[in-house]
């Protein structure tokens, strides 16, 4: 099993979230974040008063996948969240050891 | 609040009011005026008690929501709290001595204050009434009292902007009962006290110094936002910076608030502005519309200045254009032409624009709501351009001259007037600015102003008044 976390542009998540529905994927784990990388974030200001916010607002998507879909879902994710410039995001694909269905107590693939 | 008038007895230019039917009830110079119930217009008591109405709700919740908003979120509370007090306080201080010493005879001393001959209302009930500016035109006194009570309210709220976040509620509310008897009384008796216009004939010295003087304010440039604005700026300046302004963000929590405030501040600004008049007449008319159009044009115009310089208009800078241009045309209301109204709210978003940036970052005060750049600049704006917009010969309309009865159109000179709107600046400029310097260093050096570092860090919500505005 992979957990693959992707870090992209809010206005992406419901392209994203169809094209991995569309490759197999049966749920997803979405959140609100900030951060910054490359793109290093805008200037607000307040009547005269100057504030530079170094942390963009993006989408955290985490997914856990069969590893024989990994690759699959990586993909899709890329192809779905870029737009080619600079802020599209990252993907991390990272080993999971196990896991469990709270409600029926299924383990690992079965559980996904 | 008034047309004012020159004692100097100016050449008639025809009478204004000629189409006025009380007029034909008015009695001969020679029999002194006796107000009845039947000099009562229903459509005037109806007007100002809906005008009093709305002034109040330019402080509540206008005001309050136009400065929560601006503030961070652990001060939330503290400005809607501050503002609501003084609105009681102030409302409370007026019935008891504040309505006497602004709009009574003060004696000796009746050119700067007025006395204590209607203090707790002493004298003042159903049946007694209160001069407009119209020759035998009355309104119940009862509807005067509350409505300059509105006025009463706002004007110290207004100063607590300037230093927002950083200061001790019962000392703030101390300055604010100080600051009303001893600066807001005297200038509203010095600008707005006068007999009437069926008195002022037999009684030409009845009047306060910068009314005798001829200085126009419709609605109180001077009286309310120069007066307010220079006291917020020496409170912050003797109180000092907020901790971490310059090094830490300080960004408004809700600009949907502040939008909220903003908008109400004009709905209400009618009441404010028009309401002056006193009367529900084509003049009332007039004010609303100079009201309506000169802040448009302001709104207008910061959003046009932050597109030329950020790049980006912001509603912030279009809020505070339209609070720019509603402080510029209060004095000048009632004596301006549309077109000229839209010419003086531009220019005082200009002006504006360029204090609460770049002047107050290069001398580096700390004016949290700007209410030194907003207000006190513009409402000078206003008052020096009073007297240009007032001018006839630009369709402005000039000053009646109440010696005469029934009253007629004064001679206008504009660089009298100017002289003489100066003058009212400068008065305002001094007796606010000196008596707030005094009051914020007494009350600094003995029950102290400023909260602690630490309070003032964790937020003047949950350690001033023990809660907080938001629990998610």
């Amino acid at each position: 099993m992979k957990l693959i976390i992707a870090i992209i542009k809010p206005f992406k998540l419901d392209e994203v979230r169809e094209a991995l529905t569309g490759v197999g994927v049966a749920g997803m784990t979405v959140s609100e974040v900030k951060g910054f990388g490359r793109q290093k974030g805008q200037t607000e200001i307040y009547r005269g008063a100057e504030y530079s916010t170094n942390m963009v607002p993006k989408i955290k998507i985490e997914v856990v996948v069969g590893a024989d879909l990994a690759d699959r879902a990586v993909e899709a994710i890329q192809a779905a969240a870029s737009t080619g410039a600079i802020g599209d995001g990252k993907i991390f694909v990272l080993d999971v050891g196990q896991a469990v269905r709270i409600r029926t107590g299924e383990t690992d693939e079965t559980a996904l | 609040m008034k047309l004012a008038m020159k004692i100097a007895a100016g050449a008639g230019l025809g009478a204004l009011f000629a189409a006025m039917p009380a007029l034909a009830q008015a009695p001969a110079a020679a029999a002194p005026v006796v107000p009845t119930d039947a000099m009562v217009n229903k459509g005037d008591v109806s007007w100002m008690l809906v005008s009093a109405a709305l002034v109040l709700m330019m402080s509540v919740p206008g005001l309050a929501l136009f400065y929560g908003g601006l503030v961070r979120t652990k001060n939330m509370l503290s400005v809607l709290m501050q503002v609501l007090t003084i609105v009681c306080v102030a409302g409370l201080l007026w019935v008891t001595i504040g309505y006497s010493m602004a709009f009574t005879n003060g004696g000796a001393l009746n050119l700067f204050v007025g006395g204590f001959s209607k203090a707790l209302m002493h004298g003042v009930d159903a049946n007694t009434f209160a001069a407009t500016f119209s020759n035998g035109v009355y309104l119940p006194e009862t509807t005067f009292v509350v409505f300059q009570m509105t006025f009463a309210m706002i004007t110290p709220a207004l100063i607590v902007g300037a230093f927002a976040e950083r200061v001790k509620f019962t000392p703030l509310i101390l300055f604010v009962v100080a600051w009303s008897i001893l600066v807001y009384y005297p200038m509203a008796h010095m600008v707005w006290y006068w007999p009437g216009p069926d008195f002022t004939a037999s009684l030409p010295t009845d009047h306060g110094y910068l009314w005798g003087l001829g200085a126009l304010d419709f609605a109180g440039g001077t009286v309310v936002h120069i007066n307010a604005g220079i006291a917020g700026l020496v409170g912050c300046l003797v109180i000092g910076k907020r901790t971490g302004y310059k090094n830490e963000p300080m960004p408004p929590h809700s600009l949907t608030m502040t939008m909220i405030g903003a908008s109400l501040l004009w709905v209400g600004w009618f009441g404010f502005n028009a309401g002056s008049n006193l009367e529900a007449n084509k003049f009332a008319s007039l004010a609303f519309i100079n009201t309506m159009v000169a802040t448009a044009a302001a709104g207008a115009m910061w959003a046009i200045i932050e597109q030329v310089v950020h790049g980006k208009p912001s509603l912030l800078g279009a809020a505070s254009g339209v609070v720019a241009g509603l402080v510029a045309i209060t004095p000048a209301a009632g004596f301006a032409a549309p077109m000229t109204s839209v010419v003086l709210g531009a220019v005082a978003s200009v002006v504006c624009f360029f204090f609460v940036t770049t002047v107050k970052n290069k001398l580096g005060y700390d004016d949290t709501l700007d209410v030194f750049g907003v207000h006190c600049i513009g409402g000078i704006i206003g008052a020096i351009g009073t007297a240009v917009v007032a001018d006839p010969t630009l369709g402005g309309q000039g000053f009646m001259d109440f010696t005469v009865i029934p009253a007629v159109a004064g001679k206008y000179d504009m660089a009298t007037q100017l002289v003489t709107q100066a003058t009212g600046v400068g008065v305002t400029l001094l007796l606010s600015g000196g008596v707030s310097l005094v009051l914020f260093l007494l009350l600094k050096f003995t029950i102290g102003i400023r909260p602690s570092k630490e309070v003032e860090v964790e937020g003047l919500d949950i350690n001033a008044h023990g809660e907080r505005a938001y629990n998610y």
